[in-house]
């Protein structure tokens, strides 16, 4: 009994110094808790406010501000811009501007005067459902909160209707956000820590040595890890569309070109961020270390796990 | 007179500050075995480094076959071969795509049929396609010495390729050294082993990053001018251990014998003097070892280095 308490001991102890030893290892073990408190903490939010939205008034007047007030008083809206035309709001929202679109159509005072019930227009952007469910979900609350000031009695409840579009993604499917975001996540992933193993494993076990006594450069042996991997790059990429597309039925519409030729960059930028891990680690489990560390914050403040529109500006 | 295949002089490298070789000039003429011995950490793996251009020296300039080792680094990389003191090549490959990259990398000329040559003629071409991390140590060692010879460089650099490998594979592995040095090429070769040694033309010896000894191992052994007593018998241990302490007296142990050595005859004799009358020892004169010169070396070095602290 007491030798199985002193072997253990021993071995704790080993672990301890050897923990202590490995300065990356134990950086990470406090490290990633404070990265991940910060994260939560300052940057993610699930459930953004102060959306940024365009107001189409064809209307102007008391209403017109009694809505704009009640929608900024949810919280979920602000009003970041007036236009008077459908293409100029359009293309705020295609940008990524704006996330709503508030139309006050012509003469709607008048039919809410008159009791016939008229229709205010908001469109959202649906991309990504779980961005704008919150707020669309308050808008239920916007007719009763709306008039409740300065019209009691003179407009019958509930007033006027609410008419939601979604925009994008007019079932609010979450495949639509979800499955895109995921190729940029494996790229992320396997490119920096194949990359990151790949160097390191040369230096653990003494081939780079070798390497580099033979005719070859530096930046030879660089290029040559890195072609493999931006075909298994453009691999993963054709799986993952292939898959949305048969699996999913999320249809890709944007130029397939386009799409290759962006693909280079962003691997290149991945590849080199392993490459530079590898030429700091000194063993594979540290490239790990540090690709997880790499890996991290960038999926969570990618917009792919929370919303990118609940992250400070 | 014989080109020198390697010719340096005041090569200096510093880690950190410190000096790992220190001021060593070298000159080796081509189609000679030569030996690099000394203790681990001496500087031979980073004198080596130094000879085939994966190095900068901080000091010192010279040439490797005839190439400025400062300048014409990358050409000497494609004349010499070099044997890594860990055998570093693909343990997840075959035997055939270890040697298949290396032509590869070489460019050599009808590639396959090379690689088919290099097999054959090390012995590897029934375990062509084991994967070489699955060799025996012996095998290991005649994979990567078949792979630092593919491009038939003039100047092989090994660097203890012998360390771990069982005496039977040693000895094959020296014959081929030979065969080789026949054939011209110069060999330069690290190792721990006195037996290896004494097969080499000359040796150089290295300690603390200074070559201390330079020649045959007949000019060695002369050189260092060395008296030794040799005592035989169960009271060795004791004697080895009061002698210890003595200045300028080197003591081995060897099996039953313990071996003491000077410079001067006549310190040695009086510091064994006491022991003399032992009756549970034989004592006799002898001729010093390479072994005891070595240890001889090292601990003048050693008592130099400490008095200069
Ligand atoms: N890259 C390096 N950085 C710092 N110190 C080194 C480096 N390479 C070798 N050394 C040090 O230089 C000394 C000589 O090493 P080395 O040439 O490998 O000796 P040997 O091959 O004779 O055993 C050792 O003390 C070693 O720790
Ligand atoms: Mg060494």
């Amino acid at each position: 009994m007491l030798s199985v308490v002193a072997r253990v001991v021993a071995m704790t102890i080993k672990e301890l110094i050897q923990l202590r030893r490995d300065r990356l290892t134990f950086g990470m073990i406090l490290g990633v808790p404070v990265m991940q408190l910060l994260i939560f903490g300052y940057a993610i939010n699930a459930d953004p406010k102060q959306l940024p939205t365009v107001l189409i008034s064809q209307d102007r007047g008391q209403i017109e501000r009694n809505i704009v007030g009640a929608l900024e008083r949810s919280g979920y809206f602000r009003i970041v811009a007036q236009v008077s035309g459908e293409t100029e709001a359009e293309r705020l929202v295609a940008e990524g501007a704006a996330a709503f679109v508030v139309t006050i159509p012509d003469r709607f005072t008048r039919d809410l005067l008159r009791g016939e019930r008229p229709q205010l227009l908001i469109e959202a952007d649906a991309t990504d459902p779980a961005a704008t469910s919150n707020a669309v979900a308050a808008l239920s609350q916007l007719p009763r909160t709306a008039l409740r000031h300065d019209l009691p009695g003179l407009v019958a409840e509930p007033g006027f209707e609410v008419v939601i579009h979604r925009r994008y993604n007019p079932e609010g499917l979450s495949a639509y956000n979800i499955v895109p975001g995921l190729l940029g996540v494996i790229l992320t992933m396997t490119m920096v820590l194949m990359t990151s193993l790949a160097v390191t494993r040369e230096t653990e076990r003494g081939t780079m040595e070798n390497l580099l006594a033979m005719p070859l450069n530096p930046a030879e042996v660089m290029a040559g890890k890195v072609l493999p991997y931006i075909v298994i790059g453009y691999i993963q990429v054709a799986v993952v569309l292939l898959a949305a597309r048969f699996l999913f039925q999320v249809p890709m519409l944007g130029s397939l070109g386009l799409l290759t030729v962006a693909l280079l960059a962003f691997l290149l930028a991945n590849l080199a961020v392993g490459l530079t891990f590898s030429a700091i680690a000194r063993n594979q489990l540290q490239a790990m270390q540090m690709t997880f560390f790499f890996f991290l914050p960038s999926i969570l403040l990618s917009g792919f796990m929370f919303p990118f529109r609940g992250m400070p500006g | 007179m014989t080109p020198l295949a390697i010719d340096v002089e005041g090569l200096t490298k510093r880690f950190s500050g410190r000096a790992v070789v220190d001021k060593v000039s070298l000159k080796v003429p081509a189609g000679e075995v030569w030996g690099f011995l000394g203790p681990n950490g001496s500087g031979k793996t980073t004198t080596i480094r130094m000879l085939c251009g994966l190095l900068k020296p901080d000091g010192g300039r010279g040439t490797c076959l005839g190439l400025d080792i400062l300048a014409e680094a990358d050409a000497i990389k494609r004349q010499v071969g070099y044997m890594t003191q860990r055998f570093s090549f693909y343990e997840d490959l075959t035997v055939r795509e270890n040697l298949d990259f290396v032509a590869r990398l070489y460019a050599l000329p009808d590639r396959r049929r090379q690689v088919e040559a290099t097999m054959d003629r090390v012995g590897l071409a029934s375990r062509r396609s084991q994967l070489a991390g699955s060799l025996s140590g012996g095998w290991k060692q005649r994979l990567a010495l078949a792979a630092c010879m593919m491009h038939a460089p003039k100047l092989l650099l090994l660097d203890e390729p012998t360390a771990g490998v069982d005496p039977q594979a040693r000895r094959e592995f020296w014959a081929e050294i030979h065969a080789l040095a026949r054939d011209g090429v110069t060999v330069l070769v690290s190792t721990h082993y006195m037996d290896e040694a004494e097969r080499c033309d000359r040796i150089a010896y290295i300690a603390y990053g200074r070559l201390l000894a330079v020649g045959t191992v007949k000019e060695v052994v002369a050189g260092a001018d060395l008296s030794t007593w040799i005592a035989t018998g169960p009271g060795r241990d004791d004697v080895a251990r009061r002698l210890a302490r003595v200045p300028g007296v080197a003591t081995a142990v060897f099996g039953p014998s313990l071996h003491v050595s000077a410079t001067d005859p006549t310190v040695l004799r009086r510091a064994i003097e006491p022991f003399r009358g032992d009756p549970r020892l034989a004592w006799r004169e002898a001729e010093p070892s390479l072994e005891d010169v070595f240890i001889h070396l090292i601990e003048s070095a050693t008592a130099a280095r400490e008095k200069a602290a």
